[in-house]
């Protein structure tokens, strides 16, 4: 169907429009990053330390300057006076959260193994990264501390001397009478998590590239960011170069995660690298550097309580967490585990919420924010203890879920947050539809009765998630550094095309395409006369960027704004051309329909332009803009099941089948929002069943490359079944939630849980992400001793 | 993941790949480079010289030699799982090449080239064990065949010396009394095996006879697993002596006792599957 068939339909917005960026991705023509090829640039080579924590005694590197192509060389203290300040951390907690100094290159100390200590730039990659293995760096080792809980026994080595502890801080909330919830309750449950510790792996590796023009002092950063408005403040900081002297752009971007949500040392020393010698600067990571230097997600031990009644109703809930912070704090790195920190109740009703979270350094590379960001801790918390209390009592998980869910909306939950809209009995419903569970359970235990050495296991995950970051006053009372509105502009241009301007900064999320939609729907544009500028400081209005599953609910509700004003504008032109009075004139998508004629959007754009009779005061040209602050969060929730089977004998399971069904709010375009489910899930997955950032007691990361750190592939995976329902969030005009994370969320504790049900009756109901065969073999094992 | 600087060469012939070779003490041979490349990129080898076979011509086929297979050193492991030859007189090479690597790897990578490389984790030099196959090398004073049992001799390292190259492997035929099986557990699709297992076997009088079980990756090269051949030679459990004269390694897919847990799993799964066939 024609894009000009569904605009006539009415239906442009929820259309199965294909992504105007696939062609040129699928096709080589992407511009990226390490695409920039300008005469007279240097590379740099990173020198990072291989210990985990060592006293750096001294750097020789007279042997890389000595090197053919070797431009200059430096140590950490050879450029410190390049910086105005750390590298920022944009989040701290508490009054008295402990932030460390954070310089580009480290100067006295390696705190985790890749911290970078020297720098060379040359004049190609290979001589670059020739040059920085000549690098001498005489360190002294000290004993590293990787665990968070040994972190913060007496003794362990401190991270930061300075700061006379490894605590960070402590955040913690408490709401209700939770301790008498608990002393009163029939059944309690408790329960230890891990989380394990994620390596991002976006495709397209980490690059940067800085462009100079001395005499002006002005600089160009091309990087692989999500954040380039972001970047572009705090880089001033870092380096006290004046914003305005700065241009920050994010062109082709493949894929972030979160990982790209960040201001790096590496940003940061190819800037200060070209001021130092006005030479254009590019830096490209190697994947196997990337595993080192590029931040990692979760790292977190979890403890939840639940407190019920003899029939399974949970009234209370009590979290304590440990969350690595890593060795230094990157932009939003404690505030990370505090995004989940409302959540840990999930769907349910509750009365008595406690939660409490420690951060705590480590001689690890720095977390921060990974796919979910808290959301998929609390998830898979609550989701997993939901579980163990249904054994408790006696209840199917099913059952017992829907005797706890929430059912009023909007819903003001314990932890003191409000729920926009959902119907998560409807979904859950809905998920059984596509899910046999009787039929199910007859194979079970036909399985079971057979002696089949493999199991059968069904686990469900139904969760809701808090995204579209977000109403700036919570994120101040939160004491996030910053807003989080943003914005768009829209210009009609006078040859019948339109341009628009959005704050956002996609790296694979099709904002082109969905943002084009809601144009589209609303200004009655065909769809490819519609350009979506992003990602570049000098064109793009001041915005929040993207992360957090915020572009849609904040950015594309600000389009949808500021096509509002195109159209207040335009009705007042198309009335004093048409001559008559503004309540007369119907607007239909792009057409000003008065009693006896009518004008198109486009000829009132052309008149706007040229601007040879508009009515009196009136601005030429037909352009707006819009700021917009979210008033909520916005609720996406859903119900999911996996099916797997365990092999008792080896300990391997396969993932049979996945059905997720979901309500994200409106739809601008299930292709793309399947493809965002897909993309979550097989990382949620990956969580349960595949990936570990693995450490030894030393600090070495033992899973630093793509052999050893197992990403699953295509052949892992199972066909994904999608089903949606639909819950306008009431918020905002649009109706949409969000949905970039809602898989990686929701998966995790359904796949363990199914695993949890195939061996519960071997005896086996706790087990640790990821469920490595080995992990599983041994825990049966444990069982039948 | 930016090699160390080398020269590079590319051979025409065996002769003259054999005489670059000769030229210096720490040159390497480049065929499909799948287990190369990655190495020379961690900076893990650092030759001074490359000398690339990989476009030496005949080298790359599969033959009917009489009472056994010849396969040239540069075929390719899809050609290998693809051959019809293959297929009908020793589907246990096929299936084997099927399930190295990925697609990708399977297009580039060769046999000659893993054998040579000598990793105790990787699916061909196991099931060259198990057939009692042989090996062509070519040297400077001709070409000598070296059995499959002397032709491993410890991590990445072979009988081919480093003025050495493979230039044909040769696996019996099987006949119709054969029965054999290839398991390979892995992690993931494209994964090396954490632990593998060739098992192949004569239908004899109701039980078998000439069995033999060649293990991946549970030592320092691929291993016979001499107990548990005589096992099911005797129609006992092979399973329960798998792991015996093993030393497996411990890494993050697994531990060495998990490791000789599975060797069992696997070896009593495959000779099961074995007898099915």
């Amino acid at each position: 169907m024609s894009a000009q068939t569904e605009v006539a339909l009415g239906r442009i917005i929820g259309a199965p429009v294909q992504r105007k960026e696939d062609g040129k991705l699928l096709q080589g023509q992407a511009l990226w990053v390490d695409d920039m090829h300008v005469p007279g640039t240097v590379y740099l080579g990173v020198v990072r330390s291989p210990y985990a924590h060592a006293r750096i005694v001294e750097v020789d590197v007279a042997p890389a300057l000595a090197h053919a192509g070797v431009v200059a060389a430096w140590s950490g203290a050879d450029l410190a006076e390049e910086w105005a300040g750390s590298l920022p951390c944009a989040w701290l907690p508490t009054e008295d959260t402990r932030a460390p100094e954070h310089k580009p290159l480290a100067v006295d100390k390696a705190r985790y193994a890749g911290d970078a200590v020297a720098v060379v730039a040359a004049t190609s990659r290979a001589a670059a990264e020739d040059a920085a293995e000549l690098v001498e760096v005489e360190y002294e080792p000290l004993p590293a501390v990787v665990d968070p809980e040994a972190a913060l026994a007496d003794g362990a080595p401190l991270v930061h001397d300075e700061l006379g502890t490894n605590r960070c801080y402590t955040w913690s909330l408490e709401a209700g009478e939770v301790d008498r919830l608990f002393a009163e309750a029939a059944v309690t449950v408790s329960q230890r998590y891990r989380q394990n510790r994620l390596v991002p792996n976006a495709m397209e590796p980490r690059a940067v590239f800085v462009q100079t023009v001395p005499a002006t002092g002005e600089y160009t950063i091309w990087s692989t960011t999500q954040v380039p408005h972001i970047l572009r403040l705090t880089l001033s900081g870092v380096l006290g170069i004046p914003e305005a002297k700065l241009r920050v752009v994010a062109p082709d971007v493949g894929g972030g995660f979160g990982s790209k949500l960040d201001v790096y040392a590496e940003e940061a020393l190819a800037l200060a690298v070209a001021r130092r010698l006005g030479r254009p600067v590019r830096w490209t990571e190697t994947r196997s550097e990337g595993y080192l230097s590029t931040i990692h997600g979760r790292d977190q031990i979890q403890e939840i309580e639940l407190a019920a009644t003899a029939e399974g109703r949970i009234t209370a809930v009590r979290v304590r967490l440990l969350a690595s912070m890593g060795a230094y704090l990157q932009l939003v790195t404690p505030g990370i585990p505090l995004l989940g920190a409302r959540l840990y109740a999930g769907a349910y009703d509750v009365q008595g919420y406690s939660f409490r979270c420690d951060g705590v350094f480590t001689n690890t590379v720095p977390t921060d924010a990974y796919r979910g960001a808290g959301r998929p801790e609390a998830t898979y918390a609550i989701e997993r203890a939901v579980d163990a209390l249904a054994r408790a009592v006696g209840k199917d998980p099913v059952e017992i879920r829907r005797l706890n869910f929430i059912r009023e909306f909007p819903a003001t939950i314990a932890s003191g947050l409000t729920i926009d809209s959902g119907d998560y009995e409807a979904l859950l419903d809905r998920l059984l539809e596509h899910v046999d569970l009787p039929a199910f359970r007859g194979r079970q235990e036909a399985r079971r009765e057979a002696g089949d050495p493999k199991r059968l296991g069904i686990g469900f995950s139904t969760y809701v998630e808090m995204c579209g970051l977000a109403p700036s006053r919570i994120l101040g009372a939160s004491r996030y550094g910053a807003g989080g509105w943003d914005t768009a502009t829209i210009r009609c241009l006078p040859t019948g095309t339109v341009q628009v301007v959005t704050g956002t900064s996609p790296h694979g999320q099709g904002h082109e395409t969905a943002w084009a939609q809601i144009v589209a729907d609303r200004l009655g544009y065909e769809l490819d006369e519609i350009e979506v500028l992003h990602g570049d400081t000098a064109v793009a209005p001041l915005g929040m960027d993207t992360y957090g599953s915020r572009s849609l609910a904040v950015g594309g509700v600000a389009l949808y704004y500021a096509a509002e004003r195109i159209v207040e504008k335009a009705r007042t032109l198309a009335a004093y051309r048409l001559g008559v009075d503004e309540s007369e004139i119907e607007y239909v998508r792009g057409r000003f329909a008065g009693p006896d004629g009518s004008l198109t959007l486009k000829e009132l754009a052309l008149s706007a332009w040229t601007a040879h009779d508009l009515p009196e005061g009136m601005e030429p040209g037909l352009e707006a803009s819009y700021v917009y602050d979210p008033p909520n969060f916005s609720w996406p929730a859903g119900a999911h099941a996996a099916i797997v089977e365990v092999d008792t004998e080896t300990g391997a399971v396969e993932l049979e089948r996945y059905v997720a069904v979901d309500d994200v709010g409106v739809v601008v375009n299930p292709t793309i929002v399947d493809g965002q489910v897909h993309g979550g899930l097989a990382q949620g997955v990956a969580q349960a069943l595949y990936e570990e950032a693995v450490y030894d007691d030393a600090g070495n990361l033992l899973t630093a490359n793509m052999a050893t750190y197992l990403v699953p592939s295509a052949a892992e995976l199972p066909r994904f079944e999608l089903d949606r329902l639909e819950t306008p969030s009431p918020t905002n005009p649009l109706g949409v939630k969000g949905v970039g994370e809602t898989g990686a969320i929701a998966a995790p504790a359904a796949v363990m849980n199914a695993i949890a049900d195939a061996l519960a009756a071997d005896g086996v109901t706790d087990l640790d992400m990821p469920a490595t065969p080995e992990r599983v073999w041994r825990a049966l094992r444990e069982a039948r001793r | 993941m930016i090699p160390a600087p080398f020269d590079y060469e590319r051979a025409e012939s065996v002769e003259h790949a054999l005489s670059l070779l000769a030229e210096r003490e720490d040159a390497k041979l480049l065929a499909g480079g799948h287990s190369l490349l990655p190495l020379l990129r961690l900076r893990a080898v650092r030759p001074s010289l490359l000398v690339d076979v990989g476009r030496i011509e005949g080298l790359a086929y599969v033959r009917d030699a009489g009472a056994a297979i010849a396969i040239g050193a540069l075929t390719r492991h899809h050609d290998l799982a693809r051959s019809p030859l293959l297929q009908e007189h020793n589907p246990l090479v096929s299936r084997a090449a099927g399930l190295v690597g990925d697609p990708q790897v399977r297009h580039r990578g060769t046999i000659g080239g893993s054998l040579a490389h000598g990793d105790p984790a990787s699916d061909l030099p196991a099931v060259l064990l198990a057939l009692d196959g042989e090996v062509d090398v070519a040297g400077p004073d001709g070409v000598r065949t070296v059995a499959a049992r002397d032709f491993f001799l410890g991590p990445f390292q072979t009988a081919v010396g480093q003025r050495e190259m493979v230039t044909e492997v040769r696996v019996p035929k099987l006949t119709g009394d054969h029965v054999w099986s290839y398991l390979k557990f892995r992690r993931r699709a494209q994964d090396w095996a954490t632990v593998g297992v060739a098992a192949l076997a004569r239908r004899s009088d109701g039980g078998v006879a000439e069995p033999a079980i060649a293990l991946v990756n549970m030592g320092a090269t691929p291993l016979r697993a001499v107990a548990a051949e005589a096992a099911w030679a005797a129609g006992e459990d092979p399973g329960a002596l798998a792991a015996e004269g093993t030393e497996p390694p411990s890494d993050t897919n697994g531990s060495a006792e998990y490791r000789r847990h599975l060797a069992q799993v696997l070896v009593r799964r495959a000779v099961a599957e074995a007898a099915a066939r």
